[in-house]
């Protein structure tokens, strides 16, 4: 009961409450207020009438014609209240019993206690509006109504507003229980997955009721969330299984490298050609270990701050020239087409994953001694920019096309041509930073590498200071 | 040429020291920020080599007081921070060239010595010369022997800069940087491949190649 009064969804539920009591009572208050001046209003105006007759009566035959008119109109049944009295207070006529001390002395409009003329003084006194009057030779004459009909209906209203305040407050803490019930209970499982999960149980997601609420909602995003870390944690194991094997290899070459020179090497020149063996090894251990920062970087996505405006075609076009010469020298042709579009993104980063990707084209592009052709381009697709690699060689077989995006995977078992199997994760790490994709399709024949890209639109709208 | 190395690893420090010295250059040495900074504002060098993480202080706070003096030695970063953003972050600081670790020491000395050079020549030439060579940067014309050499702006521009730095050698990464604006590695040889064209425009049929690779380091023009 106390985690329930302290949960959130009991608190709005109870200020509901308030603000609906609060609400019924303003209401019913008013309402009350109102019929009560009603009544009086009518009351008045029905007293006023008969004193105005009593007041003919007087006139047409005085004091004894009044007397006898009032002793007539008392025996009637009804609201109606009279009473005349001498000097000396003596009750002359009437059907009043019994009124307050002092009463009959006060003037005009009062609001007294009474008691009927047939009652005894045990019964419990009525209410009356009354008006008092002196007459000549010391009467006194009092004309009134009896409030018992007004205080009746006040008295509706009254019970009405603590019956209605008694339901609100039983279906409102119904309510209150049955929500904060079928809330809480999604909560806590959603604590319980979290537990689960920070015990380290990456696969657990929270529930989702399909109700597309607001815990619905929270629930889809902190999967989401779950999702990515888990795919980082995978893709952090995975790099250091690789590190592992692919950094030991070479390190472990450098060594016997060294041990070898230091063994056998007879003279300056082998120790020279030993240590130029040596540079390039660690060169190649340089590079990779690069890339994996790189790729570290760009998958941790902390290169945000970096990013600017960045033209494709400027790029592309770029890169294409440095290769171009190389292209030649390979006997291939490197064919630059490019449409003017850009991406907020860093241009370093772009360029590099063209780069290897250009490089990637020139190893495995052609078929063996054919020469071949490579066709760099940039195109506009709806609110993307695409910017595709391709080449005309033996292409990645479907299987593969997925497998080749992870780290250090190199199709050649023997790997025996250079490269770390890195550039074309580089280049998916880098489009994922970007807010794209990388896909690997059949140029038939010959792989086309894909780099989608979200556009910038609106660069002249940013211009002008409008998000 | 008299170089200070702020580098608090006394190793790499003293590697370095022995690197330039056999480069024919005085090096000193100093292991922490505020050392640093007390002897380049005190003594006469040509280049400082900083290392961004030093103890007492850190090498771009060093380089920020160092250019509030007045000074404007040529600084050269030297750092395992090696991304764009952190070059950025290096030159901005004031340094004038960085140069991310590991490094490989002829790609250091040809930084520094371009450096030091950078200073000496005050205005910028118009024109020029090395041997027969001429490079004109005004009307972009390039004559050996008188004779004129058609190049393509990009060549021009590779040429340019070998030539500005005569005499140094130039290092691929450098070419990368300076005539290509790109701060990454291309993985392949592609630098190779341009300067060799070049040569093949300029020295093809003259006795004397004035373009010379320098094994395990760069490029030269060198009469």
């Amino acid at each position: 009961m106390r985690t329930l009064l302290r949960t959130t969804a009991f608190k709005i539920i109870a200020a509901y409450l308030l603000m609906f009591v609060l609400f019924a009572g303003f209401l019913i208050g008013w309402l009350g207020f109102a019929t009560q001046r009603l009544f009086t209003d009518q009351i008045t105006e029905t007293v006023e009438a008969e004193v105005r007759g009593l007041a003919e009566q007087y006139a047409i035959g005085g004091i004894r014609r009044l007397v006898n008119v009032i002793d007539e109109r008392g025996r009637r049944p009804g609201a109606s209240l009279y009473m005349v009295t001498t000097f000396a207070g003596q009750v002359v006529a009437g059907n009043i019993g019994d009124l307050p001390d002092g009463t009959l002395t006060r003037q005009g409009w009062i609001e007294t206690d009474y008691r009927r003329a047939e009652e005894t003084a045990a019964a419990r006194p009525h209410r009356a509006l009354a008006q008092v009057y002196g007459l000549p030779g010391g009467f006194r004459l009092l004309v009134g109504r009896d409030l018992e009909e007004r205080d009746r209906v006040l008295d509706i209203f009254g019970s009405g507003f603590r019956l209605s305040l008694l339901v609100a407050l039983v279906l409102g803490l119904l309510g209150a229980y049955f929500v904060t019930r079928r809330v809480l209970k999604r909560v806590d499982a959603m604590t319980e997955t979290s537990r689960r999960i920070m015990a380290g149980d990456l696969t657990g997601r929270l529930p989702v009721a399909g109700t597309r609420d607001e815990l619905d909602r929270l629930a889809e995003s902190v999967n989401a969330m779950i999702a990515r870390i888990e795919a980082l944690m995978a893709g952090m194991k995975e790099v250091s299984d690789n590190i592992a094997h692919d950094l030991k290899t070479p390190l472990t070459r450098l060594k016997n490298r060294a041990e070898e020179a230091l063994r056998n090497a007879s003279g300056d020149e082998q120790h020279r050609q030993a240590l130029a063996g040596i540079i390039d090894e660690s060169d190649g251990l340089i590079r990779t270990f690069n890339a994996l920062l790189m790729i570290a970087r760009a998958e941790a996505g902390n290169q945000q701050d970096g990013m600017a405006s960045v033209d494709l075609a400027e790029i592309v076009q770029g890169v294409g020239e440095l290769y171009e010469p190389l292209a030649e020298e390979a006997g291939m042709a490197l064919v630059v087409s490019a449409a003017q579009v850009s991406v907020k993104g860093s241009r370093e980063l772009l360029g590099q994953v063209v780069a290897n990707l250009v490089d990637n084209a020139l190893k495995y592009g052609q078929v063996e001694g054919q020469g071949g052709r490579i066709e760099l381009a940039v195109a506009v697709d709806g609110a993307d920019a695409v910017l595709t690699v391709a080449d005309g060689g033996p292409g990645i077989p479907q299987a593969d096309r997925e497998r080749v995006l992870e780290r250090f995977v190199r199709l050649e078992a023997s790997r025996s041509r250079p490269g770390s199997g890195l550039g074309l994760s580089l280049a998916a790490a880098v489009a994922r930073l970007h807010g794209g994709n990388l896909s690997l399709v059949d140029n038939a024949p010959g792989l086309k590498v894909v780099l989608r890209l979200p556009r910038m639109l609106g660069d002249a709208i940013n211009a002008n200071g409008n998000p | 040429m008299r170089i200070l190395i702020v580098e608090d690893d006394r190793d790499a420090a003293s590697y370095l020291v022995k690197a330039f010295k056999e480069a024919g250059h005085v090096a000193d040495h100093a292991a922490d920020g505020e050392t640093g900074l007390a002897l380049a504002e005190g003594g006469p060098y040509d280049v400082l080599v900083v290392d961004r993480m030093l103890p007492k202080k850190d090498g771009l706070t060093l380089i920020g007081e160092l250019r509030r003096s007045g000074r404007e030695t040529p600084v050269l970063i030297l750092s395992a921070l090696g991304q764009v953003d952190d070059r950025v972050k290096g030159l901005r600081a004031g340094g004038d060239d960085y140069l991310p670790k590991p490094y490989s020491f002829s790609e250091l000395l040809a930084r520094v010595e371009v450096l030091s050079r950078r200073r000496a020549t005050g205005t910028p030439e118009t024109v020029y010369r090395v041997g027969d060579l001429e490079l004109d940067r005004l009307s972009h014309r390039v004559t050996r022997a008188g004779e004129e050499i058609v190049l393509q702006p990009r060549e021009f521009r590779l040429l340019e800069y070998l030539m500005k730095n005569a005499g140094q050698v130039v290092t691929r990464t450098m070419l990368l940087e300076h005539v290509w604006d790109y701060h990454f590695d291309p993985q392949t040889n592609v630098i190779d491949v341009h300067v060799s064209r070049l040569r093949s425009k300029i020295d093809k049929g003259f006795s004397k190649a004035l373009i010379q690779t320098i094994r395990g380091a760069g490029y030269t023009v060198r009469a």
